[in-house]
């Protein structure tokens, strides 16, 4: 066995790496407790904000953990904006038409992030990317403690939007018992844009957490979404709790499979784990319905 | 017989066209729409009859070109064998993903994404395994003879898929005047309804997903032989998922010849985007997404149902009236 000085910062950075994916599934998971579908387009939207963040720094010279409190409302209208008049009225209420248009989404934002900004992959380059905290044995760094809270802190207060707001309340009727609250007077197309938005403000936040350590290119949200998708299915479809549980800990299997098996088995492991979740138990492991 | 008609009619005038160009850029174009149009039948087997909407179908169309570069390539059997034990092996593998996911009661989006992890395992695997050259790909070696089915003309490589193409049109159109056929369009309307009256779903939606990787896995032999080469990417990658769902999708899902109007619509579109814009990388990609969503969007049925033909799908209007009470 590997000495605790290996595994404590392993486990550790998996559980801080983690923390963003937990809030990559945070976004895809609500979409699907209230509007029972997956949405294809997240990873592209998460592409998107990193582009978003990566300018934001570039040409206005805003520092990416500022410039979420300027990318989370932008993209919960630009959210709110694409389920109320593009994904909703081209779906006609089929699942199967979902599945399509955020397919066909995904596939015009990408690309058109391709035919603008070519393949190239970009980076920041901040002052305090590098830095560290001594943490017992283990060193940390700053940007993924910083991206820890923040994940907190948003999970706090989507978890207040959803208990005490009218909002919250009517995405939770919503979530229920769909014509029973449209009986009740609550637009369910209006409350559809309101989760489709915050869903896509969770990935506006992420990206801002993610572009002072990672590169950005029109494929980067990518492998974020497949590991969300694994997450959401290991935490039960539409779960938030789930979706925080199991993305600190799809963080941590793969943050100890890469030091044990290699990078690129990693990712296998990420992808066997989730066929197998589908095939034995698609509820998930907190989930009360398929 | 009379349902058969139109097929000879549409075939028969796709094979006079090399009578009036030899032009190879014309081939080419029409060798890459009719091979969208062969991996979109497959699709439209399995989504547009039956209601399974794969996002991974690259996953048989990987499977087949794998299988007949590498038997070639490594074990010397002919190129012929190897064309149809590819479509074997792309069978096989819809069989397996199919008894898995059925099995296991996967449908709408859990059934998507599945068969996208399945297609996205096999890459990642074919990017790194030895035998399939990992990296580097698969080359083909040139031999430009009948009997390794290599071809000196584009002419007879076109005959090859519109003659695969034809096949597969009429295996369609028997599915639909089957029982089979039936029973596979009453899952897809209602399962819970087709399965009350004695269908059984798990059994018809496995012959359906294994018929349906064969037709595809036709597509991945194919352009194994035409292109010579393939590697991880281009066998598995996204691209060709998404060409065989939006082919079908365009022309009219759930329609025999929606795949080939579909291939033969977003083909041209495709090419002339690149006329237009030169070889602007992803470009033609835009054009693919919005045409998915506006088709979704505006034209559920297709241009096979703007055309008026008969199709079986059921109107909005009951989807509407279905959605309200769901």
């Amino acid at each position: 066995m590997l000495s605790p000085v290996i595994l404590v910062p392993a486990v550790l950075n998996g559980l801080m790496t983690g923390a963003v994916y937990a809030l990559v599934a945070l976004g895809l998971t609500l979409v699907y407790g209230v509007l029972h579908i997956i949405n294809f387009a997240h990873g592209a939207l998460l592409t998107a904000a990193m582009f978003a963040a990566f300018f934001a720094y570039m040409l206005l010279g805003l520092d990416p953990y500022l410039a979420v409190f300027l990318l989370a409302p932008l993209f919960f209208v630009a959210g709110y904006a694409l389920q109320r008049f593009v994904i909703g009225p081209a779906a006609h209420g089929e699942d199967r038409n979902f599945l399509l248009v955020t397919l066909g989404l995904a596939i015009v934002i990408e690309n058109a992030l391709l035919y603008f900004f070519r393949a190239d992959t970009r980076t920041v380059n901040l002052p305090y990317a590098f830095d560290v905290v001594e943490v017992g044995a283990a060193f940390i760094a700053v940007p993924r403690l910083v991206a820890l809270g923040a994940v907190a802190a948003v999970a706090v207060v989507l978890w207040i939007i959803m208990q005490w707001t009218d909002t919250g309340k009517a995405i939770r009727a919503v979530a229920k018992e769909k014509l029973g609250a449209e009986l009740c007077g609550i637009d369910v197309a209006h409350i559809y844009a309101v989760t489709f938005g915050l869903g896509t403000a969770c990935v506006a936040v992420a990206a801002c957490l993610l572009i002072p350590t990672y590169y950005v290119n029109p494929t980067a949200g990518e492998a974020f979404v497949l590991i969300a998708f694994t997450i959401v299915v290991l935490g039960g479809m539409g779960s938030i709790a789930g979706a925080l549980i199991g993305g600190l800990f799809v963080g941590v299997v793969e943050s100890l499979s890469s030091v044990f098996l290699g990078q690129s088995l990693g990712q296998i492991g990420i992808f066997v784990l989730f066929i197998v979740m589908l095939l034995v138990r698609p509820s998930g492991l907190f989930g009360a319905r398929a | 017989m009379k349902t058969y008609l139109p097929i000879v009619v549409a075939v028969a005038l796709l094979a006079a066209v090399p009578l009036f160009t030899s032009s190879n850029v014309v081939l080419n174009f029409l060798v890459a729409a009719l091979l969208i149009a062969l991996a979109g039948q497959g699709w439209n087997l399995l989504g547009g009859y039956g209601g399974q909407y794969s996002f991974g179908h690259a996953a048989f169309f990987g499977t087949a070109a794998y299988a007949t570069a590498i038997l070639q390539v490594r074990y010397g059997v002919n190129a012929w064998l190897g064309f149809a034990a590819g479509i074997a092996a792309g069978a096989f593998v819809g069989a397996v993903i199919g008894a898995l996911t059925f099995r296991s009661g996967l449908k709408g989006s859990y059934f998507s994404l599945v068969t996208l992890a399945f297609a996205e395992v096999l890459r990642i695997v074919a990017s790194v395994a030895p035998i399939t050259g990992a990296g580097v790909g698969t080359l083909i070696p040139l031999d430009l003879h009948a009997r390794s089915f290599q071809f000196q003309s584009r002419v007879p490589f076109y005959f090859i898929a519109l003659g695969l193409v034809a096949l597969s049109l009429i295996v369609v159109r028997a599915v639909e005047n089957s029982r089979f056929g039936a029973y596979l369009v009453a899952v897809r309307e209602n399962e819970d309804a087709a399965s009350a009256l004695g269908v059984d779903a798990f059994t018809v939606k496995l012959c359906a997903i294994t018929l349906s990787a064969a037709i595809t896995a036709a597509a991945g032999c194919f352009y194994a032989q035409y292109f010579l080469f393939i590697d991880a990417g281009i066998a598995y990658g996204p691209w060709i998922s998404i060409d065989a769902l939006l082919a079908p999708i365009v022309g009219g899902a759930g329609t025999v010849f929606g795949p080939l109007l579909g291939a033969l619509v977003i083909k041209t579109l495709g090419e002339t985007t690149k006329l237009i814009a030169g070889d602007a990388p992803g470009l033609d990609l835009v054009i693919y997404g919005l045409l998915l969503v506006g088709v979704v969007g505006l034209a559920p049925r297709g241009i096979a149902g703007l055309l008026g033909a008969t199709t079986r799908r059921r109107g909005r209007s009951t989807a509407k009236l279905e959605h309200g009470n769901g």
